[in-house]
């Protein structure tokens, strides 16, 4: 579960068209359960029916019923909105605190340069999920505290590549010739050094998101993001998982959502970065 | 890079790693005497200054901060609040089945890698778009869906495997597989770009004029070209299957290294997971600098 420093899988290939037009497909259904989940299904994710345990996926509940004879489908789509909200969550801060780090290392001078840059190898040395632990082991448990958690934990893979772009920038002959004219630091920064590192930004934080949502719906698996009974993916797989000698479905369809959504972000990501590279070189 | 560079680098992110540890120890929220008695317990102002005293949690930070590097340098990393026992023993313990884990995950990991990037590499358009598809497949999975889904399949339904708690080696199949997984995805992907590099290059050519098997060529020239980009991915590899341990240790019932921090986690047992914290830190700087010096022999441009 740690960031993958190396381009997308399937780099060099290019991404047929069709695969992106399935991406959107897919992607399209999980985006409207997110958003609006009751135009996909009426019923209740939470009502238990105990007179409907662990019916097997058929025509009246497509995906079967829980333990508790709710509906695993409303589950799912219900479960579309906690899940990805963790991962774009943890993804926009750690995107917004790899940004000032990473400009704050390449701009702030020699020391803090010196300073960032060896928090960073330390971060960067340990499993991000370890990361993920020690910050929930200081804040606790909860939906609040495994953003930050993730967050966190993705910050220093931002913010090393921020830092990057941003010295590429800095050697620059404009940036040398807008400080000539007397801008001051805050103006170089959001109108020189920050546009130029938004593409690549943008890419990884379109993979970087599929890692967060793998690594929240991971935490909630391990108990420690959302509750049961609220419905989140990891969370349901953790509950299914106590009923699959008699209940496969149970571990196969929220998981399934989880895969799906990151395999999708992956090729939209894939395609945007070989856009984005024919682009700039 | 020199020796003494070398491990002035480690020292330094060691060191990193205490510091972090020492500032999450410091960063919890409210008295640590009372994490410490857990949240039930009624201990009288005495007492609880006695276990402050015991602990050390009454003296200034400065010197709180250089007595833990101290001890840290000789080996002990403090005792569990809520097992009493030294971290560095319940570590010692926990460690060979995921130690046995992890190798297993790895050596699978790159058979596996191996095998698609040699038979795919260079390949015609169909063969490497389903490369690029599985590659991209095994790398969105997350291993806790996945180890559901092999046990869902083998366990439950095949009885191929046992379904939980056994430590035996028909018990690592299945766990070492859904470890190795993902991360194959990742390793076949670089080691087939890499393949389809070196293929290109020359010395290809002239291997495969002097009449050596397209296959041989691939083994015995590319395979060692492609060989070195992995070693970029070192950091992220060791990563992966630690932190992939804790969660596979969960879905598996297993014990280990992750069943112990994911068990102190929940006990706010900051002790051992800060030995976690620092016993990553060095497995990292240990097989980074390992696979740098393999590095070095494997490839000459490197020495130089």
């Amino acid at each position: 579960m740690s960031a993958i420093p190396i381009s997308f899988p399937g780099a060099g290939l290019r991404t047929p068209r069709w695969a992106t037009v399935f991406a959107w497909l897919a992607l399209l259904p999980i985006l409207v359960a997110a958003v609006a989940p009751e135009l996909l299904t009426s019923a209740s994710p939470i009502l238990i029916n105990p007179l409907h345990a662990l019916l097997p996926p058929g025509g009246d509940h497509w995906f079967g019923t829980d333990q508790l004879g709710r509906d695993l489908f409303t589950r799912v789509v219900h479960g579309a909105r906690p899940s990805l909200l963790l991962g774009l969550g943890a993804t926009v801060l750690a995107v917004v605190a790899g940004s000032l780090l990473g400009v704050l290392a390449a701009l702030g001078g020699r020391v803090t340069d010196q300073v960032v840059g060896r928090a960073l190898d330390v971060l960067l040395s340990l499993p991000q999920l370890l990361l993920a632990l020690l910050v929930i082991t200081v804040l606790g448990g909860g939906v609040a505290n495994v953003v930050i958690a993730i967050a966190l934990a993705f910050t220093p893979g931002y913010a090393r590549m921020v830092r990057t772009e941003a010295m590429v920038v800095r050697r620059s002959g404009y940036v040398e010739a807008a400080r000539g004219l007397g801008l001051p630091p805050t103006v170089l920064v959001a109108r020189h050094v920050l546009p130029n590192a938004v593409g690549p930004l943008l890419v990884l934080a379109t993979v970087g998101f599929g890692t967060a949502l793998i690594a929240g719906s991971g935490l909630s698996f391990l108990g420690f993001g959302v509750q049961p009974p609220a419905p989140e993916w990891g969370a349901m797989l953790s509950e299914g998982r106590d009923f699959l000698g008699d209940a496969w479905w149970l571990g196969l369809f929220p998981g399934a959502a989880i895969t799906i959504t990151v395999v999708a972000v992956n090729v939209l990501g894939r395609a945007a970065q070989r856009r984005y590279t024919r682009r700039t070189v | 890079m020199s020796l003494l560079r070398r491990v002035g680098a480690g020292v330094m992110v060691l060191w990193g790693a205490a510091t972090l540890a020492f500032i999450s120890l410091l960063l919890i929220p409210g008295d640590p005497v009372s994490t410490l008695l857990g949240p039930a317990t009624m201990a009288s102002p005495e007492v609880r200054a006695q276990i402050a005293a015991d602990y050390g949690f009454d003296r200034p930070v400065a010197v709180r901060y250089l007595d833990y590097l101290g001890t840290v340098v000789t080996g002990d990393l403090g005792s569990s609040y809520q097992l009493q026992r030294p971290v560095g023993l319940l570590i010692a313990d926990q460690l060979g089945p995921t130690v046995q884990l992890a190798l297993a995950a790895m050596v699978t990991a790159v058979v596996i890698a191996v095998i698609s990037a040699v038979t795919t590499a260079g390949r015609a358009r169909p063969v490497r778009a389903a490369a690029g598809a599985w590659e991209l497949v095994a790398v969105s999975l997350p291993s806790y869906w996945l180890g559901i889904l092999l046990l869902t399949a083998f366990s439950f339904q095949l009885r191929i495997f046992p379904v939980i708690g056994a430590q035996d080696l028909a018990a690592l199949v299945l766990p070492a597989l859904t470890l190795a997984l993902p991360i194959a995805g990742v390793l076949a992907q670089v080691l087939r770009e890499g393949l389809e590099a070196a293929l290109a290059q020359p010395f290809a050519v002239t291997a495969r004029a002097r009449g050596l098997s397209q296959f041989a060529v691939r083994l015995r020239h590319a395979l060692r070209h492609a060989a070195a980009s992995l070693a970029t991915l070192t950091g992220w590899l060791v990563g992966s299957l630690l932190g992939g341990a804790v969660l596979v240790e969960t879905v598996f019932g297993r014990s280990g290294i992750g069943a112990l921090t994911l068990q102190a986690v929940g006990n706010k047992d900051m002790p051992v997971v800060m030995g976690v914290v620092l016993l990553s830190a060095l497995v990292f700087v240990v097989i980074s600098n390992v696979v740098d010096l393999l590095h070095t022999a494997i490839d000459p441009r490197v020495r130089a």
